[in-house]
């Protein structure tokens, strides 16, 4: 067994992400600040003026500016980074799309945020949410831990020549980022070699190799471009779980496509993304250890590619399943995750009772206790296979729940 | 989650009500404990009431939640007494700490009944005396501690003072008077 060396810190998940860029000084930061993400660029910055990093800040006027110099740094040949928020990833959205479809692996430290309207700072996932078919691999965190560990992750599969994607390293916005939590970080020198040197074999710097990067593609080649795009995605599964076991050796953490938390014997299930695993966790282990129930959790790390068939497998003995999603899409059946891991179980076979919830929009909290009805009507769901509405809500309140 | 000490502090955006929480989440690492500090926001403007968490424990802490049953409350700004109840779900065991020059029994009529101890400290007139100027925030934090117990005197001066010269490195001369504030606010909350 090797004796794994770590440096014990508390930092918040936007203190840990700067912390992580330090670490690999990348090329080029083009940014423009925004709640909660704003610090990152700050920290930054300050690591840029006190000389410990050497990587080329660019002030620019907005955020659409700021995916377009990280799309042109990273087209040049550089290893570029931004980080943004909630409307400003919104006026990003034209250059999210030229990035993933130009191969740009791009790593954007993404902070999440509700998006407007009402006007909302907190915690909410449909600023990534609504870029999910964008071509950008998602990688989500619960803790400050892994969205650190995350990000050191992110350029190893983001340039791998398979892959050749740009990479969305999220995390909740104020729970995480602005939370001061336990952490473990890796050494500099371990960092260095883990994330490489970047060694792009095309770029437009290149005097050797004359190319074009976003030329104009007309009907025959436009459709091909996706196919690419696709297969990509397809390779990025592998490389992903690659990254993580060759993480895993110099940390001891181990990272998936998601984590399942007690579901060996589990019965009943939920499955959800980011901070909130961590209270559904503490829900667990108070549920079994008072009564019993056999409830477990799965938390999806990664969304995009997604990992139906691995996740359909790890769905298959349950008896109900509750699907939690943190942004609202309208659609008549579910919200997004809840689409996709009912797509899934449906073509696996899955015969799982399901229910989609609607939880934490714009930062509402949810608890442990909301955790723990999740499970009490998960089992009365299994036991009398009563057709719950398609989707529901958490915490929502109406004219019987005036408390604000 | 048996041997998590939960605290909630109350104050308004300018007065360090984050700041402190964060400072005590710095200590209590520094002693080897597993640590949260966070803020929650309401509107971003210098005033408004924010409202900020601590959880401390010997294990490591998975809840992401805010708190709603807390051990302890700390109210840095005491006209939110009268807009907040700001005893809400604290535990009979716990404690309440407020910075106000009122005794507890002025105070009284605004806590709703609550059974547990209360402390009030002239966090004002300290930081006044200490610093010549009205930062509540450092003694309202020696008091948490105080009352709290999360760690001893001589410890949690001596992190404090780490922690200042790390933060005040630019102007080491306020350096004394916030560690003046801070053994005046633990002796006064003992």
């Amino acid at each position: 067994m090797i004796k794994i060396m770590a440096i014990r810190e508390r930092l918040s998940g936007n203190e840990a992400v700067a912390y992580a860029i330090k670490q690999i000084n990348p090329d080029v930061m083009p940014a423009f600040p925004i709640t909660p993400s704003t610090e990152i660029p700050q920290y930054v910055a300050n690591y840029i003026a006190n000389g410990e990093i050497d990587t080329e800040f660019i002030h620019v006027e907005s955020e659409h500016s700021a995916m377009s110099a990280t799309v042109g740094a990273s087209a040049a040949g550089a290893r570029a980074v931004t980080a943004t928020s909630s409307c400003g990833m919104a006026l990003m959205w034209e250059e999210l799309y030229v990035a993933a479809s130009n191969r740009l692996p791009i790593v954007l430290a993404l902070v999440n945020r509700a998006l407007s309207g009402p006007i909302n700072i907190n915690a909410d996932h449909s600023d990534s949410m609504g870029a999910r078919d964008s071509g950008w691999i998602q990688i989500y965190a619960e803790s400050n831990q892994e969205v650190y560990d995350n990000f050191l992750q992110a350029y190893p599969i983001a340039e791998n020549e398979k892959v050749h994607l740009p990479v969305m390293v999220c995390q909740d916005g104020f729970i995480t980022s602005h939370g001061v939590e336990n952490i473990y970080l890796v050494e500099d020198e371990k960092v260095k070699d883990f994330v490489g040197e970047y060694n792009p074999k095309h770029y437009l710097l290149n005097t050797e190799e004359k190319l074009a990067v976003g030329p104009y593609a007309v009907s025959c080649y436009y459709m091909e471009t996706k196919r690419g795009q696709r297969q990509a995605m397809i390779e990025a599964r592998q490389v992903i779980l690659d990254v993580a076991a060759r993480f895993e050796k110099m940390t001891g953490r181990k990272y998936g496509f998601f984590e399942e938390y007690q579901m060996e014997d589990a019965e009943y299930a939920v499955v959800l993304i980011g901070s909130a695993a961590g209270t559904c966790k503490a829900a667990i282990d108070h549920i079994r250890s008072t009564s019993g129930k056999k409830v477990g959790l799965i938390k999806i790390r990664v969304f995009r590619p997604f990992p139906e068939e691995e996740l359909a497998k790890a769905l298959s003995k349950v008896k109900a399943v509750a699907i939690m999603d943190r942004s609202e899409m309208f659609s008549a059946t579910s919200g997004p995750l809840g689409a996709e891991v009912r797509a899934a179980m449906y073509q696996a076979r899955c015969t799982a009772d399901t229910v989609n919830y609607f939880y934490g929009l714009g930062g509402r909290d949810i608890t442990v206790p909301d955790f723990e009805q999740v499970y009490d009507k998960l089992e009365t769901l299994a036991e009398t296979h009563t057709i719950m509405d398609m989707y529901t809500y958490i915490g929502l309140r109406d004219q019987q729940t005036k408390e604000d | 989650m048996k041997d998590t000490m939960e605290i909630r502090w109350h104050g308004r955006g300018g007065q360090g009500a984050k700041t402190a929480a964060l400072l005590l989440a710095d200590v209590a690492f520094k002693t080897g404990k597993y640590v949260q500090g966070f803020p929650e926001y309401g509107p971003e403007r210098m005033g408004a009431p924010i409202t900020a968490y601590n959880r401390i424990s010997s294990s490591p802490i998975t809840v992401h939640s805010n708190i709603y049953e807390p051990d302890y409350v700390v109210v840095v700004d005491e006209s939110l007494l009268e807009s907040i109840d700001v005893t809400k779900g604290l535990k009979e065991g716990g404690a309440v700490i407020i910075n106000s020059e009122r005794t507890k029994e002025e105070l009284a009529p605004y806590l709703h009944g609550y059974k547990g101890a209360v402390y009030t400290v002239n966090a004002k007139q300290i930081s006044l005396k200490a610093l010549g100027k009205n930062y509540p925030n450092s003694p309202m934090l020696a008091a948490a501690v105080a009352v709290s117990n999360v760690m001893d005197r001589n410890e949690f001066l001596k992190e404090m003072k780490t922690s200042f010269q790390h933060k005040f490195a630019k102007k080491p001369e306020v350096i004394e008077g916030n560690m003046r504030a801070l053994k005046m606010a633990f002796d006064e909350a003992c």
